[in-house]
C-alpha cells in the first residue's frame, strides 16, 4: 500500500509529469541568472556572495510548492479514505515527505550545476555548496511538510507557510551558507544533522497535525 | 482464519461541532445484513455522526465499536481531479485488491467516462464514481452519506439495488439521506431525537 501511494504522490510532484512542478526548479536557476545582472559582471564579487544567492534561492524554491502540498488531499478526502484502510497518518506523510524531496531536491542540486557556472563558483565552493544542498533540502522539505500540514485548514495557509518557513529553515541556512564562507566541512556535518532531527519528526509533526486538522 | 461476523455499534455517543453539543446518548446496533436510514435536517449532526463512526473523529463521548473493514461515500471523492476517472479509480482498485474493477464500472455506466478527467464530470456522475469506488472496497460495512444527492432516477433506484444486494450478502449499510430508498426491512431514527434540550447543553 505503501509502494502504490509513494508511485501516485511522484506522479503527482514530480517535474514535468505533475502539473507545474517543475516551477522550483526553474526559479532557482532563474534567481541565479538574474543576480549577476544586479550587482554586475565582477567575478570576485560573485564567487564571494553566489553561494549565499544559490542557498536563499534553494530557500525560496521550497515555499513554491508547498501550496498543495497537503491541502489539496484533505479537500479531496484522499487522506480520509486511505485512514479508513488502516494507513497511519505517520506513514502518509513519511511517504510524502520522500515524494516531496524527490520532486525538489535532486532537481535542485542538478541545476545547480548551470547556476554555479552563471555565479563564478568553482573549485572547492562548488563542491561545498552541492553537498551542502543534498545535505539541506530533505530538512527544508521537512519543514515545509510540517507547515503545509499545519496550515492546511487555515483559509491564508499559503501565504502564511512561507513567512513560517524562513526563521524556521535559518539554522539550514546559517550552517550551510557559512560551511561556504569559512570553506569547512564540520558546518555541513551540523546542516546533515539539522536535516537529520527534521526528517526524523516531521512525519510525526504533519500527522498529529493533519488528524488535528480533521477534528474541526 | 474464520471472519467474524461483521456487526457496527454505537454505545451512548456524543458529538460536538465547536463548542455546540449535535446529540447524545445515541445507542443502536446493526448486524450482518442490516440497513439502517439516518435523517435529520441540515447541519443535525449526519455527517459528523458518520465521520465519528468511521473513526475519522474522536466522539466528544461514548464508544463506537465495529467488527470488519468500513468503507465510507461522502461528498468528497478522493479522486484526483487531473487523472482521468478509469485511472483515479484504478489507484483505488489496485489499493484495494479490486480484480472486477470494470465489471463495478459497467454497473454504474461509467464505462463510457473512463478517458474524461475527474474534475469534467458533473455532481452526478461524481457521486456514482464515488460508488464505484466504495463498491471496489469489497468492505462488509458501508457508511452512505447523501448517496443520492445529485443523481438522476435511475441512478438513485441503482443506489437502493446496491445497498439490498449487499445486504443481502451480509452486510451492513448506514444512509444518511433526505430522500427515501428502497430497502425492504431498512430500520431508521431520527437525529433530532438525541439532539438535547435546550437546558441540558453543560451535561450530557
Amino acid at each position: 500500500m505503501t509502494a502504490a501511494l509513494l508511485r501516485r504522490d511522484l506522479a503527482q510532484f514530480f517535474p514535468f509529469t505533475g502539473s507545474g512542478a517543475a516551477l522550483p526548479t526553474v526559479f532557482f536557476v532563474a534567481v541565479a541568472m538574474l543576480f549577476p545582472f544586479a550587482v554586475g559582471p565582477d567575478a570576485k564579487i560573485l564567487a564571494r556572495t553566489g553561494g549565499g544567492v544559490v542557498w536563499i534561492a534553494a530557500l525560496l524554491a521550497a515555499i513554491l510548492p508547498l501550496e498543495r502540498l497537503v491541502a489539496r488531499d484533505i479537500e479531496l478526502g484522499f487522506f480520509d479514505q486511505l485512514r479508513l484502510r488502516g494507513m497511519a497518518e505517520e506513514t502518509m506523510m513519511a511517504v510524502r515527505l520522500a515524494a516531496h524531496w524527490l520532486s525538489f531536491g535532486p532537481p535542485l542540486v542538478l541545476a545547480t550545476f548551470p547556476a554555479a557556472a552563471l555565479l563564478r563558483i568553482e573549485g572547492e565552493s562548488f563542491s561545498l555548496l552541492l553537498l551542502g544542498l543534498l545535505a539541506g533540502t530533505p530538512g527544508l522539505a521537512a519543514i515545509g511538510l510540517m507547515i503545509a500540514a499545519l496550515t492546511a485548514s487555515l483559509r491564508a495557509g499559503a501565504a502564511l507557510s512561507g513567512l513560517l518557513l524562513i526563521p524556521l529553515a535559518l539554522p539550514v541556512l546559517i550552517f550551510g551558507a557559512g560551511a561556504l564562507a569559512r570553506q569547512d566541512h564540520v558546518s555541513l556535518g551540523f546542516v546533515a544533522a539539522i536535516s537529520l532531527a527534521l526528517v526524523a519528526l516531521a512525519p510525526f509533526a504533519a500527522g498529529a497535525a493533519i488528524r488535528a486538522a480533521r477534528e474541526n | 482464519m474464520q471472519a467474524l461476523p461483521p456487526f457496527l455499534a454505537a454505545e451512548s455517543l456524543a458529538c460536538r461541532r465547536g463548542e455546540r453539543l449535535l446529540f447524545r446518548r445515541l445507542s443502536f446496533r446493526l448486524e450482518a445484513g442490516s440497513a439502517c436510514h439516518v435523517t435529520g435536517a441540515n447541519g443535525a449532526g449526519k455527517t459528523t455522526l458518520l465521520r465519528a463512526l468511521a473513526g475519522l473523529t474522536t466522539p466528544f463521548a461514548g464508544e463506537v465499536r465495529r467488527e470488519g473493514a468500513l468503507a465510507l461515500l461522502d461528498e468528497r471523492s478522493g479522486l484526483e481531479p487531473d487523472l482521468p476517472l478509469g485511472r483515479a479509480l484504478d489507484f483505488w482498485f489496485g489499493l484495494d485488491g479490486a480484480t472486477d474493477g470494470d465489471a463495478v464500472m459497467r454497473r454504474l455506466r461509467l464505462d463510457a467516462l473512463a478517458e474524461v478527467p475527474v474534475r469534467f464530470l458533473s455532481t452526478g456522475q461524481r457521486k456514482r464514481a464515488a460508488l464505484a469506488r466504495v463498491l471496489g472496497q469489497a468492505a462488509p460495512v458501508w457508511l452512505l452519506d447523501e448517496p443520492l444527492a445529485g443523481l438522476d432516477i435511475a441512478s438513485q433506484g441503482l443506489v437502493s439495488a446496491l445497498v439490498r444486494e449487499h445486504c443481502a450478502a451480509g452486510g451492513i449499510a448506514l444512509i444518511a439521506s433526505h430522500q427515501p430508498l428502497d430497502v425492504p426491512g431498512m430500520t431508521s431514527f431520527a437525529i433530532e431525537d438525541f439532539a438535547p434540550a435546550e437546558t441540558e447543553d453543560a451535561e450530557a
